[in-house]
C-alpha cells in the first residue's frame, strides 16, 4: 500500500479554509443583525394615559398593545379573559366609555384619556354589581371562562335597552361565546336585571 | 403583530400628506387589527383618524350625509337613519355583533377586507392577498365565494351587509383628495370586481380618504326588508343577503331597488329585476318571476350551488316582507 502523503498545497488550502470559518460566525452575527436592523422595525413604545376603573394609569406601552394586553399582562387586571385574541368570542369584552368593545381589537394606544370599565370594576367594594348576583342565581355559567364577557356585555345589553324578548336579548348578547352552552342561564339573568 | 410607529395626524390633510403604500390609517381597526396579528397587514405606520373624520349624522341637500367615523351602532339608532333610512339601519343590525358595531366605523365598513379563508390563511396561495401566486378557492373549499362577478384569479365575495343597503339607495361615497379637492364616487361604482387585479377592492384614489357617505332622499322608508341567510342565526357573515325596497302606489310597484350580498366581489345590484318589477302589481307571482330574473344570472362554483335556490327564496321572501315592514 502505497504510504498517505499530504502535500504543501493542501496544508495551505485546508489550514486557510478552517480560519475563515473560524471567524464566520461573528462576521454572519453582525450580518444577521445588520439586515435584521434593515428588515425588522425594532419595536416602538408609547406613553399612555388611561382611566381603568376610575383609576388613573400612565404606561409605558409597545405601540402594538392592545386595550387587553394593556389590562392583562401590564396592570395585572386578569378578570377580561383572552378568548380567540380574534373578536370571534366576545371573552374579552369591555365598556369603553360606557359602550362595550373588544379589547382584543382594540390598540391601548387609541384609548388614551378615555374611560375603560373592565369587569373588576363592577362590583362597588365587596358587594356584587346586580348582573354579577344575577350570573349566580341564575346558573349563568359553567366553566366561567366567558363570563367576565358575558358579564360586561349583559350590563351594556341591559343598559342599551335590548331586553325586550327573548329573542331580541339573543340576538344582542351574539357576541358572547359559551362553549358549555350556560347561554339560558345568561338570558335568564339578563331577564332577572332588566324587570 | 410586526412593529409600528403609531402617529395621530392633526388634520385631514396631515394624514393624507402622511400616507403611503406602507402607512396605514385606523378607525374602529376591527378588521384591520386582526389582518396585522396574522401578518396579512403589515404597515410600518398607523395613522389613528377616528379624532380627524366627522363622527356626525346630519341633513345634506336632497338627503343625508354620514360621517366616516360615524361607529356602526350609533348610525343603526340615529333618528333621522331610523325614520328616512330604516333599510340601511336594518342592514347595519343585521351585520358583525354588538361590540363591533359600537367600534366599527361607517368608512371603515366600505374598505373592509373579503373573509375568503384563503385570503386569511398566509401558507396558502391567493391573488387577493399576494399577486400573481394563484387562486386556492376556486378549486377548494368555495361554498362561501361568489356566484357571478368572478374571474380566474378571484372568487371571493365582499363581506358587508350595510354596503347592500348603500348600494340599493343609490349613496355616494365622498372622498376627499391630497389637494383637499372633494369627490362623490357613486356607490355602484365604489368597488370593484376581481378581474385581473383582484388585490385591489375598490377605486378609492390613491392619497385619498373617504370623509362621508351622502344618501339621496328617497321614499323607500315605507316598504323594504333586509333579508340575510347565514349558517347560524347571529354574529356569521352571509351566505346570500337581500336588500330590497318598494315605492307603491296602491298595489302597483312604482320603482323598486333589489341589491344582494355573499354573491359577488361586490355589493351587486339586479338591474334588471328592478326594471322588470316597475310597474308590476306587488304579488307572490311577479316576485317569483322577479327571483328567476335575479338567478337566470348566477354561475354558482363547484361547492356554491346551493346558493342558486337559497338566492332565489331569499328574493322572494325579502319583496314579500317588503309588504309587510
Amino acid at each position: 500500500m502505497e504510504k498517505q502523503t499530504y502535500s504543501r498545497r493542501f496544508f495551505l488550502t485546508t489550514t486557510s479554509l478552517l480560519a475563515t470559518f473560524a471567524f464566520i460566525p461573528e462576521s454572519v452575527k453582525s450580518f444577521y443583525s445588520n439586515v435584521k436592523k434593515l428588515v425588522i422595525r425594532p419595536k416602538e413604545n408609547l406613553r399612555i394615559l388611561v382611566t381603568i376603573n376610575k383609576k388613573k394609569y400612565t404606561v409605558n406601552a409597545d405601540t402594538r398593545t392592545t386595550l387587553l394586553d394593556l389590562v392583562r399582562e401590564q396592570l395585572e387586571l386578569t378578570g377580561t379573559k383572552k378568548g380567540c385574541d380574534h373578536g370571534q368570542c366576545g371573552a374579552c369584552t369591555v365598556h369603553v366609555d360606557g359602550q362595550r368593545v373588544l379589547s382584543c381589537l382594540t390598540l391601548a394606544a387609541m384609548v388614551q384619556d378615555k374611560n375603560v370599565t373592565t369587569i373588576e370594576g363592577l362590583a362597588d367594594g365587596d358587594k356584587l354589581h346586580p348582573m354579577q348576583q344575577a350570573f349566580i342565581e341564575c346558573d349563568g355559567f359553567q366553566c366561567g371562562y366567558c363570563t367576565p364577557g358575558q358579564i360586561m356585555s349583559a350590563v351594556a345589553c341591559v343598559n342599551e335597552g335590548h331586553t325586550g324578548s327573548v329573542e331580541e336579548i339573543k340576538e344582542f348578547m351574539s357576541g358572547n361565546l359559551c362553549r358549555c352552552g350556560a347561554y339560558n342561564g345568561i338570558v335568564a339573568s339578563i331577564q332577572k336585571v332588566a324587570r | 403583530m410586526r412593529p409600528f410607529t403609531f402617529n395621530k395626524p392633526s388634520s385631514v390633510n396631515q394624514a393624507l400628506s402622511g400616507k403611503k403604500e406602507t402607512v396605514q390609517y385606523i378607525a374602529g381597526g376591527t378588521n384591520l387589527l386582526d389582518l396585522m396579528k396574522k401578518h396579512i397587514s403589515v404597515p410600518d405606520t398607523l395613522l389613528d383618524v377616528t379624532t380627524l373624520l366627522s363622527d356626525k349624522v346630519q341633513p345634506a341637500p336632497g338627503g343625508i350625509r354620514i360621517g366616516a367615523m360615524v361607529r356602526n351602532s350609533a348610525a343603526a339608532s340615529h333618528p333621522d337613519i331610523r325614520s328616512g333610512f330604516p333599510l340601511l339601519a336594518k342592514a347595519i343590525l343585521a351585520g358583525a355583533s354588538p361590540q363591533i358595531r359600537n367600534m366599527a366605523s361607517m368608512g371603515g365598513n366600505l374598505l373592509q377586507r373579503t373573509r375568503c379563508p384563503y385570503f386569511y390563511d398566509i401558507t396558502l396561495p391567493c391573488n387577493k392577498r399576494k399577486p400573481g401566486s394563484g387562486c386556492a378557492a376556486k378549486d377548494g373549499e368555495n361554498r362561501m365565494s361568489a356566484v357571478i362577478g368572478y374571474s380566474e384569479n378571484c372568487v371571493a365575495v365582499h363581506p358587508s351587509d350595510l354596503c347592500i343597503a348603500l348600494a340599493a339607495l343609490d349613496a355616494s361615497v365622498i372622498v376627499t383628495g391630497k389637494d383637499q379637492k372633494t369627490i362623490a364616487i357613486p356607490f355602484k361604482d365604489f368597488h370593484r370586481l376581481p378581474g385581473s387585479t383582484p388585490e385591489k377592492d375598490n377605486n378609492l384614489p390613491e392619497n385619498a380618504i373617504i370623509t362621508s357617505i351622502d344618501i339621496p332622499a328617497n321614499a323607500f322608508h315605507k316598504n323594504y326588508a333586509y333579508v340575510k341567510v347565514r349558517d347560524r342565526d347571529s354574529y356569521a357573515f352571509a351566505l346570500v343577503s337581500v336588500a330590497a325596497a318598494l315605492q307603491l302606489e296602491g298595489s302597483m310597484i312604482r320603482e323598486a331597488r333589489l341589491a344582494s350580498g355573499g354573491v359577488a366581489h361586490k355589493p351587486w345590484r339586479w338591474y334588471e329585476a328592478e326594471q322588470f318589477l316597475k310597474g308590476k302589481e306587488a304579488t307572490p307571482a311577479t316576485f317569483s318571476q322577479a327571483a328567476d330574473i335575479v338567478t337566470k344570472e348566477i354561475k354558482p362554483l363547484p361547492n356554491n350551488g346551493f346558493k342558486l335556490p337559497m338566492l332565489k327564496g331569499a328574493v322572494e321572501v325579502a319583496l314579500q316582507n317588503c309588504l309587510t315592514a
